[in-house]
């Protein structure tokens, strides 16, 4: 592998001096992904700046004001944490199905989201539930919605110098749910043909949707918030004539590629399958029912 | 070249000190540096889990954590999982079922095993084939290697009952 130093620095201000500091820094949280690209040469860094021992990208903390997840927390505590289980269920349906086992021991949903691959199961989820990233550079802080984060395969709006700090996360509305599920030829260890994730909100009577957002992943450059889809919901009582309006509008948004995982055609169908799936999970979650996603069912 | 840096970490309950460079993988450092080849490089790409180990207690591929990533880990390897010359339940299970071809997922298999039985000592057969979906055994020999699994389980529970 290439020859590279290794920091772990204990504060933000001596990492983010680290990241400033180098030609090319990268940091390190999981490396499930990174490891594997600078073995194959695809990234080339000086310094890998270990980011697991940051106070501020281990945070998990979940308040009746909403959730902020460092960014370097792995899959696997986001999986165990009862209150994401419960308030934010769709991002620990994408961390269940992030690798294997030995994958979400390791892997992080910030670098999933750094990684930035148009397939990644982890951001449709972050997009559906609003999520903000907190990016930090030794001249101050930004934020940028999850939608924005993504600029193409493996790209996204970070600039040399700066780092992902953490996700936060708005309160779980009342009556909301959440669901992402993605589809694979095969029952795990796969990447996503199509995934789709969705946070929805039902008014008092549990039949009508009063807010929506919609992502659809693996169907262009970047992950897709399908605003027309979600538009197509608000304000319905949900039955099958407003989920086929919704399908749609999400249809006429996917331009995925033909590759050997699936032509544009099938791509475009099974988005279509995913939604009207996703819409029932979690209109079910956001009436209170236990849906539990089973990958393979 | 990058400095190398000295790093602690507990192997299979002993206190160890090495040297490596950044760039080293704890699976390389455990074969090449510290003779413990009963992990396996397999892809060195995180698929196919012939090098999984028990890193504070969690099954990690160690070809995708780098050496100093471990300092102050305990890690246990598969040389840690027999009592003296007992056989553990799991190898025994193995060994019984003949759940092995070439061997080479074998050590993956067996740390990933631990690793579940701990957690959930009793399994269904279709948590035990989500838990192993990280394994790759080339010789697809999953059904008598899924059976080993839940006869370790049986195992490890009537030997807790003694």
């Amino acid at each position: 592998m290439r020859d590279f130093d290794y920091a772990v620095p204990s504060t933000l201000a001596d990492a983010l001096a680290l990241m400033a500091g180098a030609s090319v820094a990268r940091p390190l949280a999981g490396g499930t992904d990174l490891i594997d690209h600078v073995r194959t040469g695809r990234l080339a860094p000086d310094l890998l700046v270990d980011i697991k021992k940051l106070p501020e990208l281990n945070r998990l903390e979940a308040s009746p004001s909403g959730l902020r997840l460092g960014a370097s927390v792995p899959c696997w505590k986001v999986i165990a944490s009862t209150e994401i289980s419960r308030d934010y269920t769709a991002l620990v349906d994408s961390c269940r199905i992030i690798g294997g086992i030995q994958i979400q021991n390791r892997a992080s949903v910030g670098g999933n989201l750094c990684n930035s691959g148009p397939a990644a199961d982890s951001i449709p989820s972050l997009i559906a539930l609003g999520a903000q990233c907190v990016i930090a550079s030794k001249d101050g802080t930004r934020e940028v919605p999850a939608e924005a984060f993504c600029t193409g395969p493996g790209k996204n709006v970070l600039q040399p110098g700066e780092l992902l700090v953490e996700l936060k996360f708005p309160a779980r509305a009342a009556r909301s749910g959440s669901h992402y599920r993605r589809f694979i030829p095969r029952n795990e260890m796969d990447i996503a043909v199509v995934g789709v994730g969705a946070s929805v909100t039902l008014d008092e009577s549990g039949q009508r949707i009063t807010d929506a957002r919609i992502t659809l992943g693996a169907v262009g450059p970047t992950p897709l918030l399908a605003t027309d889809a979600a538009q197509a919901l608000i304000g319905q009582a949900f039955d099958d004539d407003v989920i086929a309006k919704s399908v749609a509008a999400a249809k006429a948004i996917a331009t995925p590629i033909s590759d050997m995982r699936g032509t544009a055609e099938y791509r475009v169908h099974l988005v279509g399958v995913l939604l009207a799936r996703v819409l029932k999970a979690a209109v079910a979650r956001a009436r209170g029912e236990t849906f539990t996603y089973q990958p393979g069912h | 070249m990058a400095k190398k840096r000295v790093v602690s970490i507990k192997l299979n309950g002993d206190p160890v000190e090495f040297l490596c460079e950044p760039r080293q993988t704890l699976l390389e450092v455990l074969r090449d540096t510290l003779d413990m080849t009963g992990t396996k490089e397999g892809c060195s790409n995180g698929n196919c889990g012939a090098c999984t180990v028990l890193m504070d207690g969690r099954p990690v591929t160690s070809c995708l954590v780098l050496a100093v990533e471990a300092e102050g880990a305990e890690v246990r390897t598969v040389e840690g999982v027999a009592c003296g010359s007992h056989l553990a339940p799991v190898q025994q299970a193995f060994l019984e079922g003949a759940a092995l071809q070439c061997g080479i997922c074998t050590p993956g298999f067996i740390m990933q095993t631990e690793a579940l039985l701990t957690e959930n000592p009793s399994p269904t057969e279709e948590q035990v084939r989500f838990y192993l979906a990280g394994n790759l055994c080339r010789c697809t020999g999953y059904d008598k290697i899924v059976r080993a699994v839940m006869c370790a389980a049986d195992k490890r529970r009537a030997a807790m009952d003694d």
